[in-house]
Parts: C-alpha cells; structure tokens; sequence
C-alpha cells in the first residue's frame, strides 16, 4: 500500500486503513477488464488481457509501457470512451459509462485539442457551456483557472496565437474547470521540449496538490513518470497488461529532486522493469 | 472596411494591364479586328447599356440562384453523409457518379426537359456543378476532425448534435469556403456555355454568340467583361463572407505568416 499524500479537508478520508469501506470511496476499480478491438475479424487485436486496477483518491498514477501495450487503451475503458469487452470498470463507485454521462473526470490528451474558432476563456468555458452554467459563473471560473495556469493575459487570445506550452496549460485548466475529482491524461506533454515538459511537470504537481485531484497519467518517459507518480504502473504489450507496480515516495518534488540519488533508483527500478517487459 | 484590405494591389494591376492593352493595339492593330481596344469595348457597353444591364440581371439571377439550391444541396447532403451510414453508402457513389458526368454536355438535353427558353434549364445546369465540390469538401471538413477534440467532447456526455455543432461544422468551414470559391467560378461559367444552348435570349451567353456571330466583336467582348463584372463581385462576396464567419482562421494564417 502507498502512501497517500493528505490534501487538505476533502482528501482526509482517504487516509484511512484499507478497509470495506475505502474500497467503497476508490475512485477508479477495473476488475478482469479485457479490450478486443474487431472481434471475429482478420484483423482482430487483443489489446488489453484481464486488467484489475483500483486507485485510490489523491493518488497520481501513471502507466508506462512500449507503444501498443494498451496503456490509452486502459485510458480510453476508464474515461468510457470505449467499452470493457468483458470485465468491468467503476469510476466513483459506478459503472463507467456513468461516471462519464455525470462528468466525473477531466481530459487532457497529447495534442492540446484546443478549438481554434474559441478564444482561450471560451476554450476553458466549453465543458461549463456544457454543463448549463450561467455566463457569469462561467467567466468567473474561466478566470481562476487562467490564474491557476498562469495565462491571465491571454484570455481573449486564440490558440494558434499561443506556444505549444501555453497551449497545453490552457488544455488543463479546461480539463479542471469544473472541478472533477479525476483526471486523465493522455502523454499531455509527448510534444513539448525538454525544459517546457519539466516546468508543466512542476505545475501539474502543483495544481495536484492545490486541486486535491487524483490523476492517471499515460506518458513514455521514464523520468517523468516518476518524478510525477505516487505510483507507476509499468505495462506490457501484446496482450496488455500490468506487468509490475512501482510506488514512489519522494516525498515533496523540488527541482533538487531531479538529481537526487533516490530519484535516480527510481528510474533505473523503472526501466529495469520496463527491460523485462520487452524482452 | 478592413474586409477590404487587399484589393487595391490587383485593381491597379488591372488598370496598368488595360493601359498596356489600349496602347498596344493603338500602336500595332489600328483595324480593331481581332481584338478591340478596352476604350471601343467600354463605348460599346455604354452603346448597348440597356441590353447588357438586361443580360446581366437574366445571368445574374441563374448563377445566384444556382449556387444557392447547389449550396443548400450539397451542405445538406454532406450533413446527411456525415451523419448516416446509409446515406454515405447511397449518396457518395450517386454524387461521384453524377460528377463524372460532363454536366454542360446536358445543356440541351436540359432544353428538351424544362422548355428551349426557360432558364430552368440553365439554373439546373449550375445546380448540378455546384453540387459536387461543395458536397465533397464539406463532407471531408465534417469527418476530417481532430480525433481528440471528438473524444474531449464525449468525455463531457455531449449530444451527437452538439458535437457536430461546436467541433464538425466550424471545421468544415475552412474547407467549405475553399469549395465555395471554385464553385462560384464554375457557376459562372456554366451558366453563359448553358445560355449558348437555351434559355433566356437576352441573357449574356446569347449576347455573346449573336454579337460574335455578327462580327460585332466589341459588343461581345461588353457582354464578356459584364460576366466578368459578376465573377468579380461573387468573389468579394465570398471573401468577406469567410473572414466574417471565420476571424480565427484569418488570424491563425496572418500569425503563420509572421513566424
């Protein structure tokens, strides 16, 4: 079992020893879940074998694998985007499909996805336009979050007038406008430069412990995954699955941490876990 | 105004070519014969005002009204595309089908159908050109979306309707104007060969022909730089009518073009 970071009032429950009852409070439960993309077809693929994963709140877990070993698979089944073939999947302790239709999770994918007709407040704006809030409330919200990202002076920009990292910041803050207590993320920062990925790295973590939000997380890279991670889940392809749990206790990320030895055991556990998968 | 901005290069370039052109001929072609001079051309469209203008109208009303049923048509069509299997399966191969069909060809098989003097014939000739780049390019800018934006907005439980709405139709729009323009032209010229076989006689095309075929050279050429006159205004149209409907799409080409 891993440590649970405390953040703040709302979190102090997930704290408890595990028990029936934060099994009941798991924010996400995958139970034998399997994923066969054209069943029956020539070009049938096994895409994920049998999967269980229960995450607890406030965690930030990430999964890791070589491409094609089905971690935005895994994603896509947890966010419902695309249905278990067989197996179940619970969100908030339902189905879901329902956690989707009740807007549980936030999403952030690799490219911004930003839309380019919106300016960058009406792009943080969409998923409350969605959601009925009034005007008011949604500029009121819209602001904050700018804050939280720190691009208060591009609210009435377009993307395409904003940097690839400017561009991603705006994507999270859409994907935490409303507040879900969960959010997913697809390699958000697979196409930013090296010091760009590092700084959003710093300020993912940050929002994480501002927002209290548990977080799964897809990404390729080693490092990042744990320098982020509370827990990293290493994959493995054809058919995927979890091949081994990592849980990281760093402690509070500094930039010192980077270059700490422990930091450094971390990774080499990482990629001598990863080795073993691809071989 | 600023939707303007650009057009005054082209008209002193136009201005400068009709100089050359005047001057040439004055020097090396006094007879007029082949080619009359832009000043025997203008006096020939005030000469003949009356009649141009009645040609211009009668030719004006088949693009227009053409492009609007090829328009509506052709939107309506890719929506349905997009939205239905059945109709992709049904309507595609029928519109390409129909797109291989040399259209202007039918002209006066059209004539037989809608009567030799209708301008029926004519606007349905314009319907059917139009139809088919509007129809492809919309429908490839209503499926052509960025797969994420599609996923982002079922994460958060959007309704088809809605989808198509915030992230399919403002997409399309880039590619429908694209498809706009070309068909604007198309429809011009589809409407004056159609009016050569039938319709209206006092539309440009027969203008055209008859004058030619009465080697009043001047007058045909008044009657051709009438068409050209509505070619011209449909373009501007179009190109205002996408910078109102898409400032962000201005923006993200004038912002390419400073990096």
């Amino acid at each position: 079992m891993n440590e649970v970071p405390s953040q703040g009032e709302e979190m102090s429950t997930g704290e408890a020893a595990p028990t029936s009852e934060t099994e009941a409070k798991r924010v996400i439960d995958i139970r034998g879940a399997t994923k066969v993309f054209n069943p029956g077809k020539s070009n049938q693929v096994e895409a994920l074998a049998e999967v269980d994963l229960a995450v607890e709140p406030g965690e930030f877990v990430t999964l890791i694998g070589p491409s094609g070993c089905g971690k935005s698979t895994l994603l896509r089944l947890i966010a419902a985007l695309i249905p278990p073939s067989t197996g179940s999947v619970e969100v908030n302790a339902k189905p879901a499909e329902q956690a989707r239709l009740d807007r549980d999770y936030g999403m952030a994918f690799q490219t911004a996805g930003l839309f380019d007709w919106r300016t960058v407040t009406k792009n943080i704006e969409l998923p409350l336009e969605l959601m009925g809030w009034s005007r008011g409330d949604r500029r009121g919200r819209a602001k904050e979050m700018l804050e939280l990202v720190k691009l208060a002076e591009f609210a009435n920009h377009h993307p395409s007038e904003l940097s690839g990292g400017m561009q991603q910041r705006v994507a999270i803050a859409r994907a935490l406008s409303f507040s879900p207590a969960l959010l997913l993320m697809d390699e958000p920062f697979g196409a930013l430069d090296e010091m760009t990925r590092e700084h959003m790295q710093d300020e993912l973590l940050r929002i994480w412990k501002e927002t209290a939000t548990t977080v799964v997380f897809v990404t390729h890279s080693i490092p990042e995954a744990v320098y982020l991670s509370t827990r990293v889940l290493v994959m493995s392809p054809r058919p995927g699955n979890i091949a081994s749990i990592i849980d990281v206790d760093l402690g509070e990320r500094r930039g010192a941490t980077r270059d700490d030895p422990a930091f450094f055991k971390k990774v080499t556990e990482v990629r001598v876990a990863l080795r073993k998968v691809e071989e | 105004m600023n939707a303007l901005k650009g057009f005054s290069a082209p008209i002193v370039a136009g201005v400068v070519l009709c100089g050359l052109w005047q001057g040439v001929l004055s020097l090396f072609n006094p007879e007029g014969f082949v080619l009359p001079a832009p000043s025997e051309i203008v006096g020939a469209l005030i000469d003949n005002w009356d009649d141009v203008y009645q040609g211009t109208r009668i030719t004006g009303f088949v693009v227009v009204s053409g492009l609007i049923a090829g328009i509506i048509l052709g939107v309506l069509a890719a929506l349905l595309v997009t939205r239905f299997r059945t109709a992709n399966e049904t309507i595609t191969p029928l519109a390409v089908a129909i797109n291989a069909i040399p259209i202007v060809a039918l002209a006066p098989i059209f004539n037989n159908w809608f009567g030799l003097t209708s301008p029926r014939s004519n606007q349905a000739i314009v319907v059917a050109l139009v139809f088919f780049p509007i129809f492809i390019n919309t429908t490839r800018g209503l499926t052509q979306v960025d797969r994420s934006q599609v996923e982002l907005m079922e994460s958060y439980a959007a309704s088809r309707s809605r989808i198509t709405r915030e992230v399919r139709i403002p997409n399309a729009m880039p590619f429908f104007f694209t498809a706009l323009k070309l068909a604007t032209s198309l429809a011009l010229i589809a409407a004056i060969v159609a009016e050569y076989f039938g319709g209206r006689q006092d539309a440009l095309g027969p203008m055209i022909t008859q004058s030619a075929g009465l080697t009043r050279y001047d007058d045909a050429w008044a009657a051709v730089l009438a068409g050209t006159a509505i070619g011209a205004v449909l373009y501007i149209v179009v190109t205002v009518l996408e910078r109102v409907a898409m400032p962000w799409h201005s923006l993200i080409r004038s912002h390419r073009e400073e990096t």
